[in-house]
């Protein structure tokens, strides 16, 4: 699903590589937290997987391609596949709910029919049944950050990216965010997700790597968040 | 490709650069206007140049029956064959003569319907009313005098006419125009091209949210793209719209009403509307393919694909 082959990647007039010489596989169908402090090189590892960055020695593989080898117009096809989820949801504000999932669809050019039957379910799946009509502006930060998930997932992903899903919202609504990402990884997405939520890490008992200083510390199955000292 | 949610989103965008698409509109109706105008007044000049103009200097014209009467020197009558022959070997022997053409009345009444076909002049003359005449070229054009000192006044010429000297004057002043009205697009353009450029860049910053989720969805370049490029080629297509009426109208007050100078200068033979209406569709090409372009190249720069 996802492999990095030595991977190293310098930003423009930095000194320290944000990632250096990081090497894993995740399997089609985990679960994997990614922890580490701010700095650590998370956003980086996540933006090499999107293609937002490219590597500056070493190999990313997503879905089976070789993200160095795959030319600038396939990547739209590529990033289908995926789906994103941030800290700041990124809804469009003057949008309802059902019109933000559904204009993933309509950027990708799918037809109406379509539209019109997946938006209600994935809605249903996400539990926000019946507020279809609302805008963004009038429901909590749970129920965004569900919108959100929604649309990342409206086009049924094989991978989802998360990065610091829950990190704006209460340890309550966290749980129920982190219940409808294990509910969408049992359905067979992967799904990486960046985070600085002990609790939610220590719970959830998954696959943990731990990035410090751009070096992967640590890749454990069943992981907790930090090591117990 | 979802065309009702596409021209939604022009809408939109349309709406929240109001100011700024006005600039553009009337950069681009301006500036084309003007090069529609400067090529109009081009065409125009080589309408009235006629056939002769650019390939000779002097035309030397022989009598015809009509002549005899009414123009003291064809007072012998109708040119002869012998005087033509001699007329020719004359010509062909001055150093100065590059070339000679000649051209019948039949000949003459023929270009002569071309150049005024939209005149109502045109159906006046027959071709036994129009000279035959011999149409010189020279090797050095300024030695008009040598041709017209050794012909004028000879038996069977009617009359020898310096080509230029008539209408030099009134084109040079065409011509001048032209260029000025020419320079002054050119200075439209980089207006209209800079107004366009600064448009988009608003539009793609303003839209900047949903270019984002786009581009994560996994929207095609050419689909993120496409709406900034429609807004300019749209904006764009109504300045050329607006340019089509200003030439319509400048015909229209200039040639017909207002001016009247199609009254008031009857022997011009003035562009017709048809070919007013032949340059509407260039402008109108023009006037949407220089905003998408503009918008293409500023997307390159502002809008990450």
């Amino acid at each position: 699903m996802i492999r990095f082959d030595s991977v190293t990647k310098t930003y423009p007039k930095q000194n320290r590589p944000a990632l250096r010489d990081v090497s894993l596989e995740i399997e089609k169908g985990e679960f994997v937290f990614l922890v580490g402090s701010s700095g650590s090189g998370k956003s980086t590892f996540l933006r090499l997987i999107l293609r937002e960055e490219r590597t500056d020695t070493g190999m990313v593989h997503v879905l089976g391609k070789d993200l160095a080898r795959l030319s600038n117009w396939k990547v739209p096809q590529m990033r289908r596949q995926l789906g994103t989820v941030f800290q700041d949801f990124r809804l469009l504000p003057n949008k309802t709910v059902a019109e933000n999932v559904a204009f993933a669809l309509e950027v990708i050019g799918k037809p109406r029919g379509t539209i019109r039957k997946t938006v209600p379910e994935v809605l249903d799946l996400v539990g926000l049944a019946g507020k279809e009509d609302r805008m963004p502006g009038e429901l909590s930060g749970g129920e965004q950050q569900r919108v959100a998930i929604a649309r990342a997932f409206v086009n049924r992903p094989m991978l989802l990216i998360a990065d610091e899903p829950t990190g704006n919202l209460d340890p309550q609504t966290s749980v129920g965010i982190m219940r409808l990402l294990d509910r969408i990884n049992r359905t067979g997405t992967t799904v990486v997700m960046a985070t600085h939520d002990q609790n939610i890490v220590d719970q959830m008992r998954k696959r943990v790597i731990e990035l410090e200083k751009g070096r992967l510390v640590r890749d454990q199955s069943r992981g907790v968040y930090g090591y117990q000292h | 490709m979802r065309a009702q949610f596409v021209l939604s989103e022009i809408g939109v965008g349309l709406r929240r650069n109001l100011t700024m698409t006005f600039a553009v509109i009337i950069s681009v109706a301006l500036s084309l206007a003007l090069a529609g105008g400067s090529w109009l007044a081009s065409q125009q000049v080589d309408a009235m140049k006629g056939y002769w103009y650019d390939k000779v200097q002097v035309s030397i014209f022989l009598c015809n029956k009509a002549d005899a009467k009414s123009t003291p020197s064809c007072s012998k009558g109708a040119v002869t064959d012998e005087q033509k022959k001699a007329i020719k070997a004359d010509l062909e022997k001055l150093p100065v003569v590059e070339t000679v053409f000649y051209e019948s009345s039949q000949e003459a009444y023929k270009h002569y319907q071309e150049q005024f076909k939209d005149s109502p002049v045109a159906g006046s003359l027959s071709p036994d009313q129009l000279q035959e005449s011999y149409r010189v070229k020279l090797k050095d054009p300024t030695k008009v005098q040598v041709v017209s000192s050794a012909f004028a006044g000879r038996p069977g010429v009617q009359e020898v006419q310096d080509q230029r000297k008539l209408l030099k004057n009134l084109f040079d002043l065409l011509g001048g125009m032209t260029a000025v009205a020419f320079g002054t697009m050119l200075f439209m353009v980089i207006v209209a091209m800079l107004l366009i450029i600064n448009t988009v860049r608003v539009s793609a910053f303003s839209r900047r949210r949903e270019t984002g989720i786009m581009r994560l969805v996994g929207a095609s370049g050419f689909y993120i793209q496409m709406p900034f490029i429609a807004e300019a080629a749209f904006a764009g297509l109504v300045g050329g719209g607006v340019a089509c009426g200003m030439l319509m109208t400048g015909r229209y007050f200039l040639i017909d009403h207002g001016l009247k100078l199609q009254d008031k200068i009857p022997l011009v033979n003035f562009l017709g509307w048809g070919d007013v209406i032949k340059v509407l569709p260039l402008v109108l090409v023009v006037s949407m393919l220089m905003p998408a372009l503009a918008a293409l190249v500023t997307l390159r720069k502002y809008l990450k694909v």
